[in-house]
């Protein structure tokens, strides 16, 4: 599909524009339906019913959620840092979108073919580390800056048991690439490396508790780096009003929300190219080709937004000594071990 | 006449150039601080430019993630963060200026003393991966260093939390 864009503009960056602004068409409309998912789920979690006036069932709701957020004015506290004030929702919104330039949405997308894939996407998401703590401060606000810096050490700890657990698997597949991943886990359910991957069954057999261990592991922590309940110190409503983003309005606001919601499918994404199969079908080559590839990986990684909304709504906040306490004293050391573990399966077998 | 190639080159040049401006300019640490963030990504896009994937995502995940992270936590940590005074006079304007010049000569002396090796760029280089043949380096040729740098590096970090535990010590006792 990269080739057909670009032969379609020679001589002309237009091309690799357009394939840049691909994944807007993907993120745009699966943020109208996220916010829907989350405030059903929500309410219906809490025995409510969400909204229900605006179209059936309150289908239309998210169309005037953007309405009125584009309608809104645009506050500037006189106090804050003009400058940074405004650049720092893009710069959270560009390291979410840098990492959909390696996403296999299916086997023909025109994204990155990138080798680094995985080394990629773990680096890239520390420029939203920076925005972040550019809101926190530029706000000039007590509880901005203490959000921000909350979430800035939150992140950059739970980046360790993610990457721990990412490198386990790259060194079972032998590859970063996120295209290739999927390649090699296409031959059905039991080929995914949740399940052991493409080996013989006794590696199979070793692997697969390690697997289910990693699996675990990249959850909580993924969990935590998108800033989510039971991980939302850095938004905690209850003592810093809204965190980082409270000094936010209009557009700016909704920003910082899109950025949320892509960087929830990012990780989720992550998690089904890594373990679940990325757009290979569960069923090897049954419904595996073309538009159903893009299907898959699409159902896939709903399923794990949806279970990040479900987590969400289920357990309480944690505290700042106990959300240190899980990756540093928790995950971490599981993470090495299964690492350790991992070497020497791949080097006995 | 210019290509895309060259297009991309400036703009990287425009932006390592102007931000590091800032950086040493700027009344403002904080705004220093997060100017060097356009320096670090100008770098990475240099190193991408010349095909060196892996050297330009280990400069974002070190620098950006690492390092900078660090060093914006360190500023505003400290008190008065908004009105901290910085000195930007100027003092001892000889000495300074001849070591500047002097830095400057060097670094264009060996610059064009080099014999710089052109390396033909055919797609396959292009398209390869810097890795693998920089793992390969790292465990074979280069192994000792390698293995030297990551004790520094180990007995680094164990001072650290030392040093950070120390005032807990008597406590105990």
């Amino acid at each position: 599909m990269a080739e057909w864009i670009l032969s379609q503009f020679p001589d002309s960056i237009l091309g690799y524009v357009i394939i840049g602004a691909l994944p807007l068409l993907f993120i745009l409309p699966y943020a109208l339906v996220t916010i829907y998912l989350e405030m059903k789920m929500a309410a219906h979690m809490q025995d409510r019913v969400a909204y229900m006036r605006t179209g059936w069932h309150g289908t239309l709701q998210p169309f005037a959620d953007i309405l009125k957020l584009l309608q809104k004015e645009d506050i500037i506290p006189t106090a804050a840092d003009k400058f940074l004030f405004i650049l720092a929702p893009y710069l959270v919104f560009i390291g979410t979108y840098a990492t959909f330039a390696v996403l296999p949405f299916s086997s023909q997308y025109a994204g990155s073919e990138l080798y680094l894939g995985i080394y990629y996407v773990i680096a890239v998401s520390s420029i939203t580390v920076v925005g972040i703590l550019m809101s926190g401060w530029a706000s000039n606000n007590k509880w901005s800056l203490f959000g921000a810096l909350r979430a800035a050490a939150q992140i950059v700890s739970y980046e360790i048991p993610t990457a721990l657990a990412l490198i386990s698997v790259v060194m079972v597949a032998g590859t970063m690439n996120l295209q290739v991943l999927s390649q090699q886990q296409s031959g059905g359910i039991f080929d995914w490396y949740i399940f052991g991957g493409p080996f013989p069954i006794v590696k199979k057999l070793l692997l697969i508790p390690i697997m289910f261990v990693l699996f675990l592991i990249q959850l909580t922590a993924s969990m935590a780096e998108v800033n989510r309940t039971p991980f939302d110190i850095p938004e905690a409503e209850s003592e810093l009003v809204q965190g980082y983003n409270t000094e936010y309005s209009g557009m700016k606001f909704a920003i910082f929300y899109l950025a949320e919601y892509a960087n929830l499918f990012v990780v989720s994404a992550i998690t089904v190219v890594v373990f679940f199969g990325g757009w290979a079908s569960p069923f090897g080559n049954y419904l595996n080709s073309g538009g159903w590839e893009l299907f898959w990986f699409v159902l896939k990684g709903m399923f794990f937004v949806s279970i990040n909304i479900w987590l969400r709504w289920t357990l309480p906040r944690l505290r700042v000594d106990q959300l240190m306490y899980v990756s540093w004293k928790v995950l971490t050391p599981f993470a090495l071990v299964c690492m350790i573990l991992v070497g020497l399966i791949v080097v006995s077998f | 006449m210019l290509n895309l190639y060259d297009y991309i080159f400036y703009f990287f040049a425009i932006v390592i150039l102007g931000s590091s401006f800032v950086v040493v300019f700027s009344r403002n640490i904080v705004h220093s601080a997060f100017a060097l963030l356009f320096t670090f990504f100008g770098v990475a896009g240099f190193y991408v430019l010349l095909s060196a994937d892996f050297l330009a995502i280990t400069q974002l995940l070190v620098y950006v993630g690492g390092i900078l992270v660090l060093l914006l936590f360190g500023v505003m940590l400290t008190n008065n963060i908004v009105n901290v005074e910085i000195k930007s006079g100027t003092m001892q304007t000889l000495p300074a200026s001849l070591i500047a010049a002097l830095i400057a000569g060097l670094l264009c002396g060996i610059f064009y003393v080099s014999n710089w090796y052109l390396v033909p760029t055919t797609p396959e280089l292009l398209n390869n991966t810097t890795a693998v043949a920089i793992g390969y380096a790292f465990i074979t040729t280069w192994i000792l260093p390698f293995e030297v740098a990551s004790v520094v590096l180990l007995v680094a970090m164990i001072g650290a939390v030392i040093i950070a535990r120390r005032e807990k010590a008597p406590e105990v006792e």
